[in-house]
């Protein structure tokens, strides 16, 4: 791991005013590696983003490339798509994806090359001689993705480059960033779709009230210090009384047949039940191999038609760490502020 | 070196030079000039020369009655007629204006109707020397060393206070100068003021500032909308002197062309530079097209001060206190001096001083709006307050 370059975001702090955007804001993104930041709004996704980009100044802390701090030459091998798109509307797409090319310090041939190429790759090479303002939104960012590709860039920083996007954009743009991680680059990017960011992502960082309160693969997260187990098969009655779903369905012979099967077992309780559906949760202390002795045990009360390993999703995580310790008002007012604003423009358009 | 600089100013270049708007505004200048000068080439033809009709009798009053003539400003020719009848023919189908007829020194004078005051003038004056000519050599005299002596006396003004000279296209020009620089000065920093929001409103700025520097996106802009404003000035001065040139205009007038058209450019220049600093800074407080009124319209009206004073009090009175301070205080400077010099009523020193009293402040703004720019240019939203532009870091 040592050889491949790194985009350290290292104990950042940022505060406007009174309040305080980011409190020590601290990961890594490797090289060749699609890191998903999710987080509320106003958790400071953005601002992380744009004090990487160096538009924005942070308070304490440090961004490094390599390990040498980002400054303007590594900012200029950057490909960033800021949260607020933006393009000229009035100049045609490719003279404009020619002219930020130019900007980051490409030639002119160099850039109209890269300016074809990326417009083909992402659909958009016939409207290239349209200025941006006539193309359908989900063009435009097209365009913005191109906008962050045609420089070649080393390092992708994507805020929220999804938003808005129909699902074939979204296989595409997923595919493209699949692709330039392939060839090394790293990628951070933003995304509220969890489902996607699980999907997409070697690794997930979950942020709130500027800080960074889970980071790993998706896999690290998902582990969790028990194991659960589903169980689609003899209905187990107990569980502490959530069994809701017994009394339904045809399942009543099976419940007579073995009630509790699972309450008997050493070591093991029933998180919840659903008709024939039982989870089961395993104790931290509980051998390698224990769930077989469950398996056994369900066998002999029925048939068993899935027996499959449970683990929290993405959203399930998020809204543990998230949702969960949202009592605190100030990333909530922050979050909201920014909410009827988007309602407003929404409204007004 | 300096690449994104010349790559953003060129940006500038290419889009505004193609931009319809822009070819209008300039055709409609130079079309203004040339029009301008068409006009008064054609009002100067109109007061043709009189044509005095003069038979054999009165042939030798030719030289007399033009030099007399040319003394009062009327432009008059003389033509030679066989005689008597027909001068007075000549006067009747209108090939003449008016005929000298009968013998020296009484002559007569032929018109249609009457003869107009000044001509009335110019003939008596002839009149009279004829009758002095005629008494001279009557008492034996030679008249042509006395009119000879009596044309050198020339009258000997010692004016205590006296009015600077200018003509008529001396004051032409200074309303051109003053009414070209205030419309393309206004012009270009309302370009400026517009280009700022605009990456701001779009919020391209983000894009662009991850890459350079603002201070590099500021400059290159205003350097570009600068080349093209210069562009549009210099077309309607270099059209405005071939005009004038060509029509003849200036052929009589003491105005140095190439001097006015010269210091409204360098002018335009320095003008241009400090009010685009200016402007830029403070359109990048607001964020939406629709503010940028409320903070760059009070430095356009402040325009209108130099301008109004410039055009409605220099053509007239060029030394009037008001005008001659205006013309030294920078942001004032660009839009009264080359009124003045196209009046022709300053010395080159004096221009000279003026410039380098702008020239002067030039760092310092540039210094002053690169940090308010830089300061409030990522901050979308609410207007940002000056004083927070400057603190912030």
């Amino acid at each position: 791991m040592s050889d491949v370059p790194t985009l350290e975001i290292d104990h950042l702090d940022k505060s406007y005013g009174s309040v305080r955007a980011l409190r020590d804001m601290t990961f890594d993104v490797h090289g060749g590696e699609i890191f998903g930041f999710v987080g509320s709004n106003g958790a400071g996704k953005t601002t992380t983003m744009r004090i990487t980009l160096g538009v924005l100044a942070a308070d304490a802390g440090e961004v490094r490339w390599d390990g040498r701090p980002v400054d303007l030459d590594v900012r200029r091998r950057i490909g960033y798509m800021p949260e607020e798109r933006g393009l000229y509307p009035k100049m045609k797409v490719g003279e404009q994806l020619v002219y930020l090319a130019r900007l980051h310090g490409m030639s002119t041939s160099e850039a109209r090359a890269a300016t074809e190429h990326w417009t083909e790759l992402l659909g958009v090479a016939a409207r290239r001689d349209d200025e941006v303002q006539k193309l359908s939104l989900g063009n435009q960012q097209r365009v913005q993705l191109a906008a962050a590709l045609v420089t070649h860039p080393e390092i992708l920083v994507l805020d929220e480059p999804f938003s808005g996007l129909d699902p074939v954009a979204v296989d595409v743009m997923s595919g493209v960033l699949r692709e330039r991680a392939e060839a090394g680059v790293p990628v951070i990017f933003s995304s509220h779709q969890l489902e996607l960011v699980e999907r997409l992502c070697d690794r997930v960082g979950i942020i709130r009230d500027g800080t960074t309160v889970a980071v790993g693969t998706i896999d690290d997260l998902r582990t969790t210090p028990t194991q659960r187990w589903l169980v689609d098969g003899p209905p187990s009655g107990g569980g502490g009384g959530v069994d809701e779903g017994g009394g339904t369905g045809g399942a009543d012979g099976d419940g007579e047949r073995a009630p509790g099967w699972a309450l008997a077992l050493p070591g093991v309780t029933v998180v919840s039940t659903d008709g024939p559906r039982t989870v089961l949760e395993l104790a931290p202390d509980a051998a390698d191999g224990a769930e077989q002795a469950v398996l056994r045990a369900a066998l002999d009360a029925g048939p068993v038609r899935e027996f499959t390993r449970v683990r929290p999703s993405l959203v399930d995580l998020y809204r543990d760490v998230v949702a969960a310790t949202g009592a605190d008002d100030e990333p909530g007012d922050e979050g909201d502020a920014s909410d009827h604003a988007a309602g407003g423009t929404g409204a007004a358009a | 070196m300096n690449g994104p600089v010349a790559l953003v100013a060129g940006r500038e270049i290419t889009t505004r030079l193609r931009s319809r708007a822009y070819l209008i505004t300039t055709a409609l200048l130079l079309a203004a000039v040339v029009a301008g000068g068409l006009v008064l080439h054609l009002a100067q033809g109109s007061s043709s020369a009189q044509v005095v009709g003069l038979t054999p009798q009165t042939a030798s009053l030719a030289a007399p009655l033009e030099a007399t003539a040319e003394a009062a400003g009327l432009d008059v020719s003389t033509r030679q007629v066989a005689d008597d009848a027909a001068a007075t023919a000549g006067v009747e189908d209108g090939s003449l204006d008016a005929a000298l007829t009968g013998d020296l020194p009484a002559f007569t004078v032929v018109v249609e109707k009457d003869l107009d005051a000044q001509a009335t003038t110019v003939l008596t004056g002839l009149r009279q020397q004829t009758a002095l000519a005629d008494a001279v050599t009557r008492l034996g005299g030679d008249p042509a060393q006395v009119s000879q002596e009596v044309a050198g006396a020339t009258l000997d003004v010692h004016a205590l206070n006296p009015e600077p000279a200018r003509d008529g296209a001396q004051v032409v020009a200074g309303y051109v100068a003053g009414i070209l620089l205030f419309l393309t000065l206004q012009t270009c920093a309302q370009m400026v003021a517009q280009g700022v929001v605009e990456e701001k409103s779009s919020r391209v700025v983000e894009l662009l500032l991850a890459t350079i520097r603002p201070w590099q996106l500021m400059v290159g802009k205003v350097l570009g909308i600068g080349v093209v404003g210069l562009v549009q000035v210099a077309v309607v001065v270099v059209g405005g002197v071939a005009s004038a040139s060509a029509f003849g205009l200036v052929d009589t007038s003491d105005i140095d062309l190439g001097a006015s058209a010269l210091w409204s450019l360098v002018f335009f220049v320095v003008g241009f530079v400090m009010y685009a600093f200016a402007v830029a800074a403070l359109a990048s407080l607001v964020s939406r097209q629709e503010d940028v009124g409320s903070v760059v319209g009070p430095m356009i009206l402040f325009m209108v001060i130099p301008y109004v004073v410039g055009i409605s009090i220099a053509p007239w009175d060029p030394d009037n206190p008001i005008v001659v301070a205006l013309s030294y205080i920078p942001f004032c400077a660009p839009l009264v001096m080359p009124i003045r010099v196209a009046l022709g009523t300053v010395d080159t020193w004096q221009v000279l001083v003026s410039l380098g009293l702008s020239l002067v402040l030039v760092p310092a703004l540039v210094w002053l709006a690169a940090r308010i720019y830089s300061n409030a240019v990522l901050r979308t939203g609410a207007k940002v307050r000056v004083r927070d532009a400057l603190r912030a870091a």
